[in-house]
């Protein structure tokens, strides 16, 4: 079990800066393509959501770090 | 005797707490059911979705201030104690909704409006950051151990009691005041936030007779508490890699599973399958009474067989079961579904109604309706809105027809159509059923998380250490539920398919549920903490 949770560790660390490149790419992707009068909207809810999630995917990172390094063993 | 006296004592602990933690909630929650009103009196009318949207924006600041209410009062109650600080929330929530519903709307006073209800609305989610934390540190530290998971899935009950409680003074009101006086700029929507000041001032009074808790006094009298709690909580390793997997494995799963129950099976009842807005409601209000003394059960289960299993098994089945949940709802609601079932002698149109605007006298509204009668009992209203420019001032004797087509300039090129759905009993009872089943849901996984996070983290930090991930969880990745799913099935929407996929917002409760699935099988353990003065 413990090589399944540090295995899973580099796993989540993995995944959580994907996710930030993820929501960068869809940001920028649905802002480009939103008409000129709702853009401002749109920008307003994609940088809501980047900076909710971006301090929370580095979280992630760190709770994959402790567990690939064995510290929920 | 002295065990009489002991179980009296909890029980007032437990009503108390349970009281003024419902009454937050009942607070929180009024501003997000009356979303559409509040978007329609504070904000400029654009766009349906787009003034939706940014009502939900508000909804989910509130909710992201969360965790800052948490850090906030978190350190504060880990500090001074756990009474004075959640006393403090509970007047800082009442006096902010009581603020809100005296608000003038935009039409009077322009920006400010907005402005100030913003800024209300952030003061709600600051308040009720520090106030759950609060309430179940609380009960915890007075319930016997062995039964910390029975005493603390008391205070579980609020969020849903709260829900139960808005919704239930909305429809009374509503249905007093009838739709148009409910809606008007000083009319009964306001009320709710008015009622919220005596609820407060009542749970306040109870509130200032309990005392500190328990475990909090020893501490402070053998100066053991924590000097620099945020520090302690999030500086430290051993620590914060609890608090990480509190979050990881075990909150945000269950604060998707709460708010998909709760919030966005009310929304999409409503607004996709298009059913009646007492109607919708009223499904919520049945599910919730029949599944809430579930919150006890698991609560109370979780003290036998440990908590990790009840929330996974929640977990897990929401994951499973969410898509078939929602296409059933679908294909329910569905027209398409009941054409053999049209009882043709009862299906009617009503008369033609034609409004002039209030600014332009050349412009009428024609509507009229078309009542779809079913032989299971349900009925499908269509009102059809057609927007037309005259070359003339209209008055109440021109023939708005075929005999009169010289009249008539422009006319909208897409009718407006909003359809109201009311289901026959036995529809309206599937849908409760299915409801129901996601609370039961929701109940599993939050039944137990109180007992579950108090025992994680030591009695010195255990305020701020668990209203963190508790409020992440359920503020930033429960709370953005409802505004995430309308966008992403805004992003399937495409010329071919102009309605989007109606089941895609779901993608993102599944998938947020699935990896703290994952994480919470592999890491966490299902042993229960007996001491947790530590």
């Amino acid at each position: 079990m413990n090589t399944i949770k540090k295995l899973l560790g580099y796993v989540w660390m993995l995944i959580a800066p994907c996710i930030i490149l993820f929501l960068v790419y869809e940001a920028y992707d649905k802002i480009s393509k939103a008409p000129a009068t709702t853009q401002p909207n749109v920008i307003l809810q994609w940088v809501i959501i980047l900076l909710i999630f971006t301090p929370i995917c580095v979280g992630f990172f760190i709770f994959g770090s402790y567990a690939s390094k064995g510290e929920y063993d | 005797m002295n065990q009489e006296i002991k179980q009296n004592n909890i029980a007032f602990v437990i009503g108390a707490s349970s009281v003024g933690t419902l009454i937050e909630w009942y607070d929180f929650y009024i501003f997000g059911m009356l979303a559409t009103i509040i978007s329609k009196q504070f904000f400029p009318a654009d766009a349906g979705v787009a003034a939706l949207l940014s009502t939900l924006a508000i909804f989910a600041a509130g909710f992201i201030v969360r965790p800052f209410g948490a850090l906030v009062f978190g350190r504060l109650g880990d500090l001074i104690g756990r009474k004075h600080t959640f006393l403090l929330t509970l007047i800082l929530m009442g006096g902010s909704t009581f603020a809100i519903g005296l608000v003038p709307g935009y039409a009077t006073i322009g920006w400010a409006a907005p402005i100030l209800v913003l800024i209300l609305r952030l003061l709600q989610g600051l308040a009720l950051g520090g106030e759950y934390g609060g309430a179940a540190t609380y009960v915890a530290e007075h319930a016997p151990a062995g039964q910390r998971g029975f005493w603390t899935s008391w205070i579980q009950t609020t969020a849903t009691l709260g829900l139960f409680l808005a919704l239930g003074i909305i429809i009374l009101i509503r249905t007093n005041q009838g739709v148009e006086n409910f809606s008007a700029e000083w009319g009964g929507w306001r009320y709710p936030f008015w009622i919220s000041i005596l609820l407060v001032g009542v749970s306040v009074l109870i509130r200032m007779r309990m005392s500190e808790s328990p475990m909090f006094t020893k501490l402070k009298s053998e100066g053991k508490t924590s000097v620099n709690p945020l520090k302690e909580s999030f500086g430290q390793k051993a620590n914060f890699k609890m608090v990480l997997l509190a979050l990881f494995g075990a909150v945000m799963g269950q604060g998707v599973v709460w708010y998909t129950g709760q919030f966005y099976a009310q929304s999409f009842i409503e607004t996709v399958c298009k059913i009646d807005f007492i109607q919708s409601r009223n499904i919520m209000l049945v599910a919730i009474l029949m599944a809430t003394p579930c919150f006890v059960l698991f609560g109370w289960l979780s003290d036998k067989v440990g908590r990790k299993w009840i929330m996974l098994i929640g977990m897990l089945a929401a994951v499973l079961t969410y898509r078939p949940i929602y296409q059933q709802f679908l294909s329910i609601s569905s027209a398409q579904n009941r054409i053999d079932k049209i009882d043709l002698t009862k299906t009617l149109a009503s008369p033609v109604t034609v409004k002039t605007d209030s600014k332009e006298l050349t412009k009428i509204y024609v509507t009229q309706s078309f009542d779809t009668v079913y032989t299971d009992g349900a009925v499908f209203k269509y009102t059809k809105t057609d927007t037309l420019k005259l070359g003339a001032t209209y008055n109440a004797l021109m023939p708005i027809d075929s005999l009169n087509p010289g009249l008539i300039i422009s006319k909208s090129a897409k009718p407006n159509v909003v359809i109201e759905k009311t289901m026959g009993n036995a529809a309206y009872w599937d849908m409760i059923w299915l409801v129901f089943i996601q609370i039961v849901y929701v109940t599993m996984v939050y039944g137990p998380i109180a007992a579950f996070l108090v025992e994680m983290f030591p009695t010195k930090i255990r305020y701020t250490s668990m209203s963190l991930p508790y409020h992440i969880g359920n503020g930033v990745f429960g709370g953005l539920v409802p505004f995430l799913g309308t966008l992403i099935v805004e992003f399937t929407k495409t010329t071919s398919n102009p309605a989007g996929d109606a089941l895609a917002g779901l993608w993102y409760p599944i998938g947020v549920a699935s990896v703290c699935f994952i994480i919470g099988l592999v890491y966490l353990t299902n042993k229960i903490d007996k001491n947790v003065m530590d």
